[in-house]
């Protein structure tokens, strides 16, 4: 079943600008085009300014400067009863007095369909609310509530399909069921799905877009793949996973191309990084690597990885997670740095605390930011 | 109770009720049971001597033969007066929820503030307001809106006024508390899903909102229509309504078996036709 069965377009925003009266900006001019049919996520912190910019394209918050664009239509300034835009709110916002199919047919009846029974029935199906249909809101669990939220938008087949935090109301495990559902939905429909959220994973998990939003901008957006492997700043390599930052000073630039690699110093040990994760033009930067990059073996033992090993780390904290474990270690120059390492058992066994290990990893993985960014950029929020 | 008796034991339970039992056994069955007789007692018999219980039915049939008219109007004045305070009290009600915000809590005092002063003299005091040589109607006069000889007091709208004055805090304060209580974001919703502001309100607040209409008019339209003050001091005796024929009966007359009579009349009419409305309004389950 295809929704999406008309001529529509991308939603393009321009300049978009938020102020608020009490002369806060939450939105500075952002410029963004989310394309037809795709699954976009805008991850940040709260208060980062994404469910502003949600709520300007719904029409619910006026833009200060700025237009939004769908396809050709301008729609900066309608207002949001006009608009081809549904949301599927944070706390779903379902309406106590009508029920289910009640409120899945409030949308088709306001635009004057007779008789929406079919559609209702057909979109109760799809989100699997069919035994549902005649409770009311409240006699429903988190979950049944958050897919009735999502079938009274998605049937009005909007253009653009904005959810704001859908799943922030849901325990963890009902939360992982629901975005492989809602992924599951959006490709069957085939909408514009725009999703806000906080959540890093969820944004990872589903999206084919995410753009990371921090005071008001966009730091850096692109596949999740790409966001994760080669961030630019350190606000998207803190907040998208965890990483290590460590000083460096570039010591040269080799090779051409695709081969050509910078090479940094890092408290003696000369580290290669790839020129296309090179984020700064300075000689100083942050070194960074996923902590599950990262390699470790107790002193003297071999290492399963070619470039330069760090030798004389002390490992300070061990804990066993089951699938893997996470060792902080401390770096002679007194830094600690996490390593998560998959529990293959191998290894047969925890390395001790205290132990004394080398430190490593495949150079491809490396990244360099500029060392003007804050190493602690992102790390506050959960 | 069974909730009470798990906790406290079964006697304190009991215990517990017991004050409020008594209360209502002394304050309101037993003055009930004696308005009963009375209403069946032979009306020869003087408050003084006492009435003695005949069963005499006939009591009703006089009282309503006699006094339907009176009934029908007051019927129709706390009709008219009960939708005057819910049009007026639901835009307060609705402003002071949505729109006041820290002005909220100085809004509802200034709802309650008329409390402070007696009944009696804030009706008295309206009493002047709308004098024959009043400014309002002198005002009214030179405007041509009202005749020479027009007068606005001892007219049936200066009673409807009045029942519509004193009676609004009692429709505002339910409707507030119903209104308050509607999330906003479901008005974000009903926006989004297409309704216009119109609809918003057909479709969303009003149909929320349900449960303080109720409770807004039933408090207001079942004192305003026993209620005999406002006929009394701003109306004339063509304005009379069946509070006033009661009073009249027990006071003046002395006819304590057809004051009685006319007085369960009306109490067994209000009942039912509150009944048939909380059935109507489909609002059992929300009150």
């Amino acid at each position: 079943m295809s929704l999406a069965d008309q001529a529509r377009g991308d939603l393009k925003l321009a300049g978009l600008h938020k102020r608020y009266p009490n002369g806060f900006v939450a939105v500075e001019s952002l410029d963004l085009v989310i394309p037809q049919g795709s699954f976009f996520a805008l991850l940040g912190p709260s208060g980062c300014g994404k469910t502003t910019t949600l709520r300007m394209v719904a029409g619910l918050e006026e833009a200060t400067q700025g237009t939004i664009h769908i396809g050709e239509q301008d729609i900066t300034h309608a207002k949001p009863y006009k608009r081809p835009v549904n949301t599927v709110f944070q706390n779903y916002a379902l309406f106590p007095h009508l029920t289910i199919a009640e409120n899945v047919a409030f949308g088709p009846k306001r635009r004057g369909s007779k008789d929406p029974a079919q559609e209702v029935k057909e979109i109760l199906a799809l989100t699997e609310l069919t035994e549902q249909a005649n409770k009311k809101p409240a006699q429903l669990s988190g979950g049944q509530q958050q897919r009735v939220a999502l079938a009274r938008a998605i049937i009005n087949r909007p253009d653009v399909l904005l959810l704001d935090e859908p799943l922030g109301a849901l325990d963890l495990k009902l939360r992982r069921a629901m975005q492989v559902e809602l992924k599951r939905i959006q490709e069957e429909v085939g909408l514009t799905f725009v999703h806000v959220t906080h959540d890093q994973e969820e944004a990872m998990t589903m999206a084919d877009t995410v753009a990371v939003m921090n005071k008001g901008r966009i730091e850096q957006m692109g596949a999740p793949y790409d966001l994760y492997t080669n961030p630019q700043t350190t606000f998207v390599a803190n907040f998208l996973g965890r990483s290590n930052l460590i000083k460096g000073t570039v010591v040269g630039r080799e090779g051409t191309g695709a081969d050509a690699v910078v090479k940094v110093d890092m408290h003696g040990t000369i580290a290669t990084i790839k020129a296309s994760k090179v984020h700064t033009d300075s000689d100083h930067g942050w070194v960074g690597i996923r902590p599950e990059k990262v390699l470790i073996q107790p002193e003297g033992q071999t290492i399963d990885a070619p470039g330069a090993a760090l030798s004389g780390a002390v490992v300070v904290d061990a804990s066993y997670i089951g699938v893997s474990t996470d060792y902080t270690l401390r770096m002679p120059w007194g830094q600690e740095i996490t390593c998560f390492e998959q529990n293959t058992g191998r290894r047969g066994g925890l390395i001790p605390v205290g132990t004394k290990v080398d430190v490593s990893w495949r150079p491809e993985f490396a990244f360099l930011l500029d060392s003007s960014q804050d190493a602690e950029a992102g790390l506050e929020e959960d | 109770m069974e909730a009470l008796q798990r906790v406290f034991g079964r006697n304190t339970a009991y215990l517990l009720i017991g004050p409020a039992a008594i209360w209502l056994a002394v304050f309101f069955l037993f003055p009930m049971l004696s308005l009963l007789t009375t209403s069946l007692s032979d009306p020869s018999g003087t408050p003084i001597t006492g009435y003695t219980l005949t069963w005499r039915v006939q009591n009703y049939i006089e009282a309503l033969g006699d006094y339907w008219p009176y009934m029908m109007r007051s019927l129709l004045y706390a009709g008219i007066a009960t939708l005057m305070c819910l049009v007026l009290g639901y835009v307060l009600a609705y402003a002071i929820a949505f729109k006041a915000g820290r002005w909220k809590t100085v809004m509802l005092v200034l709802v309650i503030a008329p409390f402070f002063t007696s009944f009696l003299v804030r009706t008295l005091s309206w009493k002047l307001i709308l004098a024959d040589n009043g400014f309002i109607v002198n005002t009214l006069q030179t405007l041509h809106i009202l005749g020479e000889d027009g007068r606005l007091l001892a007219t049936p709208f200066a009673v409807i006024m009045g029942l519509t004055y004193n009676f609004l805090p009692f429709t505002i304060l339910p409707l507030y508390t119903s209104l308050e209580k509607i999330d906003p974001k479901l008005n974000e919703a009903a926006a989004d899903l297409y309704a216009s502001p119109f609809q918003r309100f057909t479709k969303v607040v009003w149909p929320l909102s349900l449960p303080g209409v109720v409770g807004g008019t039933l408090l207001t339209f079942i004192p305003a229509t026993g209620d005999y003050i406002n006929a009394s001091l701003l109306g004339s005796p063509n304005t009379q309504m069946v509070g006033n024929k009661i009073q009249q009966l027990f006071t003046t007359a002395g006819d304590y078996p057809h004051a009685s009579a006319l007085s369960v009349i009306l109490m067994v009419l209000i009942v039912g036709m509150v009944l048939f409305y909380v059935r109507r309004a489909g609002t059992e389950e929300l009150l």
